[in-house]
């Protein structure tokens, strides 16, 4: 019970950074999309290349880590949920290809017409994965993944008002990341028209964001009632810390403190993911399948902590690595 | 063999087939991802030390097309990752903590792997130089640690060990690390790392065949050529060698697949080998046979017994003459690759240089699709060899299918995006291989004499 727990943590916080950084990596395909023309998106897309460049491999990791830890740590609540969804996962996961293709390859071409055609591509791909991303997990957080060997319905699992709620809000919350990410990082470039292009854009993305927990809440209402009872009741605190977080964060835009920002956008969305797994606690898949039954055999946890111990003996000092050469400045393509 | 109903699903063939085409895919992408690493790293090291421009602007290009094909090989394995649930979840459902672990640890790998190519590929005009040549060491680290790792998850689905099933099918005394320690996994990983070294030096070496070819014959096309070829063809005598220990596992823990790939029907002491032909109604039709090379090859002993198809019942024979073409082509080009690292080795001893034969460099062009054939093949041997075994003599590939409706169009997409993606990966390359090269290298090689002559 306390090793399936255990387990279920990290795996959240899995979730959570991947959404923190793979999340801002998909946002900013979305400025990506609505920059502009060639002439003028051209200094706010350099800014995203560069941005994004070293860091969204890594990134795009974090998915790989939360699907081999549900596998392996929780097979009873992977099959179903893959076997269910599957539709808006194969989307996903086709967006995911698209993205990360497209982006490599225009990095790597130099001549403008393919260069905007792979623009294109990965900025309109960045906003298909986050949607059916968050429609996943709105159909997972309403109850519409029986347990057990039989699929649902491939269709209604995810076509449905939640689902639809979860994948807006995953669209506008990368962007509202990406956006505030961006101005802080333009600002450290010293670029102040680009902190301004962004900052513009964090303070409507996060308006936007609250407007649609805003709506969000009727929603959940009528079409989640188990899902609105724990995030009104277990989850109520941590929702709570989302609203506030995100509010200072526009008020820290407008004061230009764009590192401060930065802090209180990923506290803001992190909250509200862990307003979801307490709303949700202690199942997996909503009244049907606890934590612990959806758990594998013990010597299977075990080992599953073990590795994740001794794996992040590696990772956390090469990731650490990273992201100081990055802060530095001593990552840039070659010109 | 477990006791669930199998479920009835129409597209249980696009889903085999999903799945066989995005493995096939990624396969290539990988093996690229675990040996070019080193190619660079050895090409940049050589390029600092001696400042030699040749070793530079070869380290800065293959960096270049790594970095794509990297992006794109990674992007083709998470598809994986997402398949393993959606096309077969009632494997997952019921193996998951079994044989899950392996993968947890490569996604380490992963990560490592993301980490450092993003250093190696960014950093490299303000990293100190020692700093990132060391940057690029783990990159090809990870990699191969990631396919030991997958190889591992494969070579228990060929010998499924780590758990027992109880009367009732469960699974129980689940030992994850037993799993990740099957048999299968010694041979297997380690003719799965040569094999990339071989698919990546070859096709790294290709374009370098092609420009040598067409008359541009500078020491940059020489090194282009030589220094990923060299790594192949260390590896090409070394594979025949694993290759034998890999078929004398097979022979041992999954007979019935020995006998696929040899078309062996009836249980023989002494058997033959046939080299070629068609298996027709329980035998082997045309090719030449070897009398008791099969006994000798399998178990190094020309009068042991080898276990034929008969053994088991007609639904649980693999389809032969795939499995068994797949083998041969495997091992005919493994064969001819050896020839190939031989001529290369007298011209070196002789001349310190490549051969002076056109068809020397005709052959290493060939080398490269040819390496590629041969790895797909391999899986085949290995994949559908198996059937109808997705767990070997534990759980069929019909009962591991998922029950949902009308998946097959997930595969028609997926072919869609693949061929897209493939054209523009190649349009690409192309681009970067095209790019002229700078103009303080031309002007050196210009000056060097050229030693290669046509013919
Ligand atoms: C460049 C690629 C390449 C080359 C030249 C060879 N192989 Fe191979 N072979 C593979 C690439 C490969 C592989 C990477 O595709 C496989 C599939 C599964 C595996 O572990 O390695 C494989 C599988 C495989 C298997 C099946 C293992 C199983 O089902 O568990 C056998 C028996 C051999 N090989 C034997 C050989 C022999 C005798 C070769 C003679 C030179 C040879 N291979 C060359
Ligand atoms: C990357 C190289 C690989 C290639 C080219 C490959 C090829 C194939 C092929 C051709 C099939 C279809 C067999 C058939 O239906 O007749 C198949 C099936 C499958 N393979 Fe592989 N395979 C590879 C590696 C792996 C690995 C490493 C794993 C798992 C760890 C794996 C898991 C599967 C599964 C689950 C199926 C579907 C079930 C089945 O048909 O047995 N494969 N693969
Ligand atoms: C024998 C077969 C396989 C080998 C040798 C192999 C090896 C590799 C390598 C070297 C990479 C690094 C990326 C690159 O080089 O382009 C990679 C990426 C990846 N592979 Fe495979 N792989 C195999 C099969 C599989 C299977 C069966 C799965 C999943 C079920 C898988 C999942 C992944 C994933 C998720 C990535 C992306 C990691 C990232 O984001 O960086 N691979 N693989």
């Amino acid at each position: 019970m306390r090793l399936a727990n255990a387990c279920a943590a990290l795996m959240f916080v899995g979730i959570a950074v991947y959404a923190l950084l793979a999340g801002a990596d998909f946002g900013a395909g979305f400025w990506d999309l609505t920059a502009g023309g060639d002439e003028r998106g051209r200094a706010p897309r350099a800014q995203i290349e560069e941005s994004l460049g070293p860091v969204w491999e890594a990134n795009h990791v974090w998915l790989i880590f939360v699907l081999v830890t549900l596998w392996t740590a929780f097979p009873a609540a992977f099959a179903p949920i893959m076997s269910t969804l599957y539709v808006p996962l194969t989307l996903a996961a086709i967006g995911v290809i698209l993205r990360g293709a497209a982006f490599a390859f225009r990095k790597a071409s130099e001549t403008l017409p393919l260069r905007r055609w792979f623009g294109a591509t990965f900025a309109s791909s960045s906003l298909l994965t986050p949607f059916m991303l968050g429609a996943v997990v709105g159909g997972i957080a309403s109850g519409r993944v029986p347990a057990g060997e039989q699929s649902g319905d491939v269709l209604r699992s995810w076509l449905n008002p939640t689902s639809m709620l979860g994948g807006v809000m995953a669209v506008v919350v990368c962007a509202f990341l990406a956006a505030v990410y961006l101005a802080a990082d333009s600002e450290r470039r010293g670029r102040p028209a680009l902190v301004l292009f962004f900052r513009r854009r964090a303070i409507a993305s996060a308006l936007v964001a609250g407007g649609v927990a805003l709506a969000g809440v009727f929603v959940l209402q009528h079409d989640a009632r188990t899902l609105f009872h724990g995030l009104t009741h277990r989850g109520a605190p941590l929702i709570a810390v989302s609203a506030v977080a995100g509010a200072a964060t526009i008020l820290l835009l407008v004061r230009a403190r764009y590192a401060a920002a930065r802090v209180s956008a990923a506290l803001a969305v992190v909250a509200v993911l862990f307003g979801w797994a307490a709303g949700q606690y202690p199942y997996m898949l909503e009244q049907s399948v606890r934590i612990s039954d959806a758990a594998g055999p013990h010597a299977t946890l075990v080992a599953i902590l073990v590795v994740l111990g001794g794996g992040s003996l590696l990772l956390v000092p090469a990731l650490v690595w990273l992201f100081v050469l990055m802060q530095r400045g001593m990552l840039v393509a070659e010109h | 063999m477990l006791g669930v109903l199998a479920v009835d699903q129409p597209d249980l063939f696009y889903a085999r087939q999903q799945m066989a085409f995005s493995l096939g895919s990624h396969i290539v992408l990988a093996c690229i991802g675990m040996s070019v690493p080193f190619m660079v790293v050895l090409a940049e090291w050589k390029g600092r030390r001696t400042g030699d421009l040749v070793y530079v602007t070869l380290a800065r290009r293959w960096a270049k097309a790594m970095g794509v094909l990297f992006a794109v090989g990674a992007v083709s394995g998470t598809i994986l990752s997402f398949e393993f649930g959606i096309l077969w979840p009632r494997w997952m459902g019921r193996f998951g903590s079994v044989m899950g672990l392996p993968f947890a640890i490569e996604g380490f790998a992963f990560f490592l792997e993301a980490i450092f190519i993003g250093i190696y590929l960014y950093g490299w005009d303000r990293l100190p130089p020692r700093v990132h040549l060391w940057a690029g060491v783990p990159i090809g680290i990870a990699g191969v640690a990631s396919a030991f790792f997958v190889v591992a998850a494969n070579g228990w689905m060929n010998d499924p060990t780590g758990f027992t099933l109880d009367a009732a099918g469960n699974v129980t005394h689940v030992d994850p690390w037993a799993a990740l320690f099957n048999s299968g996994l010694w041979p297997e990983a380690v003719h799965m790392i040569l094999a990339a070294f071989i698919v990546g030096g070859c096709l790294l070496a290709t374009p370098y065949a092609w420009a040598m070819l067409r008359g541009r014959r500078t020491r940059y096309e020489r090194v282009g050529l030589l220094l990923p070829l060299t790594f192949a063809m260390i590896a090409a005598p070394l594979q025949l060698v694993v290759g034998d220990w890999a078929a004398r596992h097979v022979a041992v823990h999954q007979p019935t697949k020995l006998a696929a790939m040899e078309g062996l029907y009836k249980t023989t002491k002494g058997a033959t080998l046939h080299l070629g032909g068609i298996y027709v109604g329980h035998e082997i039709v045309g090719g030449i046979p070897i009398p008791d090379g099969l006994s000798f090859l399998a178990f190094h002993d020309p009068h042991a017994v080898v276990k034929g198809l008969e053994t088991v019942p007609a639904a649980d024979r693999a389809p032969v003459n795939v499995v068994r073409t797949a083998f041969q082509l495997m091992v005919m080009i493994g064969t001819a690759m050896i020839g190939l690292g031989l001529w290369m080795l007298l011209a070196w001893r002789k001349r310190r240089s490549v051969p002076r034969s056109r068809w020397f460099l005709r052959a290493a062009l060939i080398a490269g699709p040819a390496s590629v054939v041969a790895l797909e093949c391999g899986w085949i041997t290995t994949e559908v060899g198996r059937q109808p075994w997705i767990v070997w003599q534990v759980m069929r590939v019909r009962d591991a299918v998922t029950d949902a409706p009308n998946i097959r169009f997930g595969y028609y997409l997926l072919i869609a995006v693949y061929t897209v993606m493939a054209v523009f990966t190649v349009l690409v390359l192309r681009r970067l291989t095209n790019t002229p090269l700078p103009t303080d290298l031309t002007r050196a090689l210009s000056d060097e004499p050229e030693p290669l002559e046509g013919s």
